[in-house]
């Protein structure tokens, strides 16, 4: 905006409490973080006795070591990265080929199609017959049930067909004059022109595949099987309420609270990672979006 | 077959009726419908190579289960399966209205959605007008950063957070709350204390993420309406009621018809992460009851029921929302 000094004394006023407010709305979102990742370095006698407030206190990493000697902690990661990595690039092999065809003004029903694609964002079946036709298909408890089942998102496809839509054509013209197929359009030209688009769409994939947890608990019966989201839901909300784990634990230098912290931490990091391409590209994203319909 | 123009040159008038005259070559310039559709299916046949997966997926994964909801008339057993189990009307719905258990997640439904429409609706709102009215970028960028990250967490590990930071014995609620000397409260096990905890929760998670929506409409107001202002006089403070808050008016406008047709998708992952059975009476919703009533309990065609009454009355909320807009602000989804 403008210069400082054509502001009133209101004005800067107004200036410092807005200031003032977001700043204190900013820390309260960023102290849990720093509660839990406290926590986990705390020991367990200290976290039971309500002593960590900001920085850990007794340091050790004893809560760690308990989480990575679990195999089943290590097996859900694995699975985790397999459903990440095997759904987003089951997704983009959907989205990219189907949204470039939407976008394509020779295509005939053009608009049914459309239609067809955006009806699924108001509506859908449910739970239940959602979760009998997986059954039905025989996907329950299988990997292959949760990269497929989810594959294709309304949203996701409507948002790369808005941004294939206002690619000049005149590059396609062009590609076609050298005698590219329909292919090799979308291969060579509109891939690599629609990449903020295909990588926003990809981290939105990414993210809720990593975040996935409510369908890989209702279709994955195998522990084996299990993400980390359900993993942690397991160790987290059903251990919270068991006594004897509680009692066990309570002089020992991890505690039920200290371990729970210390997988939170553990299953936040890869996000954090990824955190700052993502903070790149979904701002532009969500304005891809919302340009049309 | 029918797509190969050579095909059809076969199928097509004898030598001898093929006299050249000017308008018999017209007429036949101007081929069949069929003959268009082959002509362009062959032109075209890869465009549809590539829309043929996503629809049958859309089919396969969306539209099929939406034939599957006929359970919910049904006596579904599964052994006889979905098309062959016998009707029996509305039987199903007739329970559900004198089940009360059902009764009450409906209720908890209507409230939780409507705390979240007062209390979560408007923070992004505020949030964005604030962020607008910040001048060092640094800072504005550092704290969109932050206040965007919950956003990227999943529910499992906030609903950790929650559990952890509300624990009796070494949340940090309760330490905070013993400073004053308060007794340690149980949080997640009173029914009183899991509308506010989920209700802040949620405002806690997304507030900051979608403000960005708002943020990307303020950003689109014209800079010559400031400029004029400033011209004026108008202080910050008028200029983001008389300037900002109506330019940004459409795109509140739609973000709310959205917000009122997801009113009854309140999150029930988050819920059934919080709730226990102590907090039902306040915690459980449709989609919790569903949950329980379906998956765990195996009552397929009573819990589809409850999910087609929930889906009809989410599409009539938004149908709803969208008319009045349209007629008082002409600003409309469709």
């Amino acid at each position: 905006m403008t210069n400082m000094n054509l502001y009133s004394r209101g004005d800067k006023l107004f200036v410092i409490v807005n200031m003032v407010l977001i700043a204190l709305f900013t820390i309260s979102t960023l102290y849990p973080f720093i509660y839990i990742a406290s926590l986990s370095l705390s020991t367990g006698f200290e976290a039971r006795a309500g002593n960590v407030v900001l920085t850990p206190v007794g340091f050790t990493i004893e809560a760690y070591k308990q989480v990575l000697s679990e195999p089943l902690f290590w097996s859900s990661y694995a699975n985790t990265f397999i459903y990440t990595i095997g759904g987003t690039l089951m997704s983009l092999a959907f989205i990219i080929p189907g949204a470039y065809a939407l976008s394509r003004p020779q295509l005939y029903g053009r608009r049914f199609w459309n239609l067809m694609v955006a009806f699924t964002m108001w509506f859908n079946a449910g739970l239940i017959p959602f979760f009998l036709n997986m059954r039905d298909l025989g996907l329950l408890d299988s990997y292959f049930g949760i990269i497929i089942g989810f594959a294709v998102n309304g949203f996701n496809i409507i948002l790369l067909r808005n941004f294939f839509e206002g690619i000049p054509q005149s590059f396609e013209e062009a590609a076609r004059m050298d005698g590219a197929n329909e292919f090799q359009v979308l291969w060579k030209v509109f891939v690599p022109l629609a990449k903020p688009a295909i990588a926003t769409v990809a981290l939105f994939c990414i993210v809720s595949r990593w975040n996935g947890f409510f369908w890989a608990m209702v279709l994955l019966q195998d522990e084996s099987k299990i993400p980390l989201q359900v993993y942690l839901r397991k160790v987290i909300v059903e251990l919270s309420d068991d006594e004897e784990f509680a009692n066990t634990l309570l002089t020992s230098a991890y505690s039920f609270e200290t371990v729970s912290a210390a997988i939170i931490v553990c299953s936040i990091i890869p996000i954090l990672l990824i955190y700052p391409f993502l903070q790149k590209y979904f701002s532009k994203g969500i304005l891809l979006g919302g340009v049309k319909e | 077959m029918s797509n190969d123009p050579n095909f059809i040159t076969a199928a097509g008038p004898a030598t001898e009726e093929l006299v050249f005259d000017a308008t018999e070559a017209q007429r036949r310039r101007k081929p069949s419908r069929m003959v268009r559709v082959g002509d362009h299916l062959k032109r075209e046949w890869q465009l549809y190579l590539m829309l043929i997966p996503t629809i049958v997926w859309l089919l396969v994964f969306l539209y099929k289960p939406m034939y599957g909801l006929q359970i919910a008339f049904k006596d579904y057993s599964i052994f006889r399966g979905i098309a062959d189990s016998p009707w029996i009307g509305l039987e199903h719905f007739q329970t559900l209205f004198n089940n009360d258990q059902f009764l009450r997640a409906l209720r908890n439904t209507v409230i939780i959605s409507f705390y979240g429409l007062i209390f979560g609706f408007p923070m992004p709102i505020i949030l964005a007008l604030m962020f607008n009215e910040i001048l060092k970028q640094t800072f504005k960028k550092t704290a969109q950063t932050i206040v965007y990250l919950p956003h990227f967490i999943s529910s499992v590990i906030i609903a950790g957070i929650v559990i952890t930071a509300f624990s009796p014995s070494a949340g940090i609620v309760n330490t905070m709350l013993g400073w004053f000397g308060i007794e340690p409260i149980y949080f997640l096990t009173k029914p009183e204390w899991f509308r506010p905890i989920f209700v802040g929760t949620g405002i806690w998670q997304e507030a900051g993420f979608q403000s960005i929506v708002y943020l990307a409409a303020i950003a689109g107001v014209s800079p010559t309406l400031y400029e004029s202002a400033v011209v004026d006089g108008a202080s910050r403070w008028q200029m983001m009621w008389k300037i900002t808050i109506p330019s940004i008016m459409p795109t509140i406008i739609i973000m709310l018809i959205i917000r009122i047709g997801n009113m009854l998708e309140v999150s029930f992952e988050m819920i059934i992460l919080l709730y226990q059975p102590a907090t039902y009476e306040t915690a459980d919703v449709v989609n919790t009851f569903i949950y329980r009533q379906g998956i765990q309990g195996g009552q397929y065609d009573l819990a589809a029921a409850a999910g087609l009454f929930n889906a009809v009355v989410a599409f009539v909320l938004v149908m709803t929302a969208n008319t009045i807009s349209k007629r008082y602000s002409r600003t409309s989804l469709w």
